[in-house]
């Protein structure tokens, strides 16, 4: 399902950029009617969304579910919340305080227990079938959200970890490479953000002329969406490296970076927040790891002793710059931990019943939807799906989920028709 | 092989200690997977510490089962003080430390024990108890990076030794009772002074420590420790060689210090491959060094100390989680994630 733009599919036909441009210049000129749609249009525009995405498969017990004294409870207590009744894990004190942002998500069945699997659930919203492939959330949200003439790519992915950056075109399916998310390992940022000093300015001048000619004179006949993509992807290199000051932390306050942290994890979360800050859409980050089938509470100490402070910072921080209101704040993973401790102390992969956690744009804040069973085996109220976060994420942006999008002309539900949004935790 | 119960206490441990020919002696149950095991000073109990928070409490010989409650959480410290002989008034006094930073005191030969006393000790995880040699001072150390020195009889705190960086997972009291040994998850020992509760040297036992670069996370730690009755040497053991943290693969070992150069001489392993954690370590009067751990599988290794690979391995039923050596000498107890305290006989008598 690669998009030709030879053919008339409605993406193509009125193109986003062109209305988003048309309709922001000639505002004056447009009736009522238009006026609200465009208005709504500049609005889903400044929304955007931050996905903190705990690799491996964190344990809901050790977080957003625990169920001390029972038998697969482990040697964790529960804590109160700041919102009356509910309590998350001791692991989480800081979390805690910050309650009446989050939205816990307690019955959740993805039925999946493979990494790939489940990774590709929680992303799509569908389970992986032979021969389908459907965009992630974040190549989806980078289109409905994003602004084209932002020059950072509109669906940033943190990880940890070296390594060179890679642009994931598989992430936006059909939407096309323009969507696809650009991974920055260990949050640095894309190389060579600077000319060459061997390179003079004038030289670099002429080299792009002669690029955008040859790239001209190629499209004019063999136009598709992956040369728009690459062509786009130079004049993003181009802008990104005027903006490059974006990715330097060192300008943030030297207070708040401590409150963030001092690791990779604080340091890849303030950076999502200035990217977000700057325009980009979706950042997700990666905090690893949490596939803990050995030694699972040693380790959810390590890790959510990372995760807690810095998280709650985050939330903070977003709050005050007056932006949470405007992002969407999901914490997820590929899936939860077996409810049953292992001989070697750790918890293997579950998917049958577990928990996420969502705060800011469109979340109801203080609220807890789904319930498990007592020792956590199964979930007994309200049990949802990757379909149904799909569902939520999409009420709670303010974007119709039942729409289609077009590949080839063919429509495609952009969220599974067979699930509908969590109403509960959307405000 | 199984003794009947009823000639355990005739049959145990009348031999010279040989460990090629250890044999259950008795075994224990309980129906939560279990942490952690210590007998009694009098030799008469063993005491164990269970995922469902509670501790429980064998007579060896009758197998009489006693459960202690009150804590909150997992327990795997125990110690002991006072007095060795359950006949005199008092009676034992035992402490034992769960996973949230609490200790509590018991009568240890009580009939319906409850906490005599319980103190807030850490923040977070208790992971090792330990009793002064004259019975005046009682340690502890946790997750929040110290060691504490509590008085035993009134639970007053007497001293707090700051300076580990990481979680503290052990501490042991030199025989003669002026030291004390911390060590902690990336194997730094520490040896305090402590009259005085000054650091006095340092043990380097990060053999026993890796960082995972791929799954980005600490593993290691002192998972069990002890002196010689002598006080010549210490013994540390816990895990090395971890290639994949997340799944545990890595190799049992037991570090051995000479006391008074405070140097690594020795880092024993299993002679067959083994993948898991040593759990706990003992050291026999006679010199002999055993260690239990688990991991795809329970084992209970023996080693001289002249020589860095095992002699003798013992297939466990499943995974061993600590070690503790009967005042005898001849038996060993060990705790088992299927809920069973197993005694081994390593002297058992020539037929």
């Amino acid at each position: 399902m690669k998009p030709f733009y030879a053919c008339n599919s409605p993406e193509h036909a009125v193109s986003r950029r062109h209305f988003l441009a048309g309709s922001i210049a000639g505002l004056g000129a447009l009736g009522f009617a238009d006026m609200i749609r465009a208005s709504g249009e500049i609005e889903r525009r400044n929304k955007r969304v931050l996905v903190v995405y705990l690799a491996g498969g964190v344990s809901q017990l050790e977080t957003w579910d625990p169920k001390p004294g029972t038998n697969t409870g482990g040697p964790f207590q529960a804590i109160p919340t700041n919102v009356t009744g509910v309590h998350i894990s001791e692991l989480l004190p800081h979390t805690a305080r910050h309650m009446h942002r989050l939205a816990l998500i307690r019955g959740l069945n993805t039925n999946m227990d493979d990494h790939g699997g489940g990774a590709y659930i929680m992303m799509t919203g569908r389970r992986r079938n032979p021969g389908e492939s459907y965009p992630h959330l974040g190549a989806v949200m980078s289109k409905l959200l994003g602004d084209e003439n932002n020059p950072l790519p509109g669906y940033i992915h943190i990880t940890p970890g070296s390594g060179s950056g890679s642009f994931n075109r598989g992430d936006a399916a059909f939407l096309g490479p323009r969507y696809a998310s650009v991974t920055l390992p260990d949050g640095n940022p894309p190389a060579n953000l600077t000319r060459p000093n061997t390179l003079s300015e004038l030289a670099d001048a002429q080299r792009n002329d002669l690029r955008e000619r040859l790239n001209n004179r190629f499209m004019q006949t063999r136009r598709s969406a992956d040369t728009e993509a690459y062509t786009t992807s130079y004049d993003q290199a181009a802008q990104v490296m005027q903006r490059r000051s974006i990715f330097d932390l060192s300008r943030e306050p030297s207070h708040l970076r401590e409150r963030y942290g001092n690791h990779d994890f604080g340091r890849h979360c303030l950076l999502a927040r200035r990217l977000l800050e700057n325009g980009v859409t979706f950042a997700k980050v990666s905090h690893s790891n949490y596939d803990t089938h050995h030694e699972n509470f040693d380790f959810h100490i390590e890790q959510l002793g990372e995760f807690d402070r810095t998280f709650a910072t985050l939330l903070d921080d977003l709050a005050q710059r007056g932006m949470l209101e405007s992002t969407l704040v999901v914490v997820m993973s590929e899936f939860g931990r077996t409810p049953t401790i292992n001989r070697n102390l750790g918890r293997d992969h579950w998917s049958r019943a577990w928990s996420i956690a969502a705060a800011g744009c469109g979340i109801r804040g203080g609220t807890v939807v789904g319930r498990t069973n007592d020792n956590g085996t199964a979930v007994v109220d309200r049990q949802v799906n990757g379909g149904h976060l799909f569902h939520t994420y999409f009420r709670a942006l303010g974007l119709n989920p039942t729409r289609n999008h077009y590949a080839d002309g063919r429509p495609i539900p952009m969220a599974d028709p067979q699930a509908n949004a969590i109403q509960e935790v959307l405000s | 092989m199984f003794i009947p119960r009823e000639t355990i206490a005739q049959a145990a441990g009348h031999g010279p200690v040989k460990p090629m020919r250890t044999r259950l002696l008795q075994e224990l149950r309980h129906n939560s997977p279990l942490l952690g095991c210590r007998f009694d000073p009098s030799g008469r109990y063993v005491f164990a510490g269970a995922q469902d928070n509670s501790v429980q409490r064998w007579e060896i010989y009758s197998g009489r089962k006693t459960a202690f409650t009150g804590h909150r959480s997992w327990v795997r410290a125990f110690a002991f003080a006072g007095n060795t002989s359950p006949t005199r008034e008092r009676g034992n006094r035992a402490f034992s430390a769960d996973y949230n930073g609490r200790i509590l005191f018991w009568n240890a030969d009580a009939e319906n024990p409850t906490p005599v006393q319980t103190i807030e000790a850490h923040r977070g995880w208790v992971r090792a108890l330990a009793v002064s040699p004259d019975g005046r001072l009682l340690a502890s150390c946790g997750n929040d990076n110290l060691v504490k020195l509590w008085n035993p009889e009134n639970g007053r705190l007497v001293r707090e030794l700051a300076g580990h960086e990481h979680h503290v997972y052990n501490v042991a009291f030199h025989p003669r009772g002026e030291f004390l040994v911390s060590a902690d998850l990336r194997g730094v020992l520490k040896q305090w002074n402590v009259a005085q509760g000054t650091q006095a040297r340092t043990m380097d036992c990060s053999v026993l420590f890796r960082y995972d670069g791929t799954f980005r996370a600490d593993h290691g730690g002192i998972r069990g420790m002890c002196f010689s009755r002598d006080g010549s040497m210490l013994a540390c053991t816990g895990i090395t060689n971890v290639t994949n943290a997340f799944a545990g693969v890595g190799n049992p070992a037991v570090v051995l210090f000479d006391w008074k150069t405070a140097l690594r001489t020795r880092v024993l392993r299993p002679q067959a491959n083994f993948q898991g954690t040593g759990w706990g370590v003992v050291i026999h009067p006679t010199g002999l060094v055993a260690a239990a751990g688990g991991g795809n599988g329970g084992a209970l290794w023996f080693w001289r100390t002249n020589q860095d690979q095992s002699f003798h391995t013992v297939t466990l039923p499943n995974n061993a989680r600590d070690l503790d050596l009967h005042k005898d000498g001849n038996l060993l107890g060990i705790p088992f994630f299927d809920g069973a305290v197993r005694i081994y006989d390593i002297a058992p008598p020539v037929l």
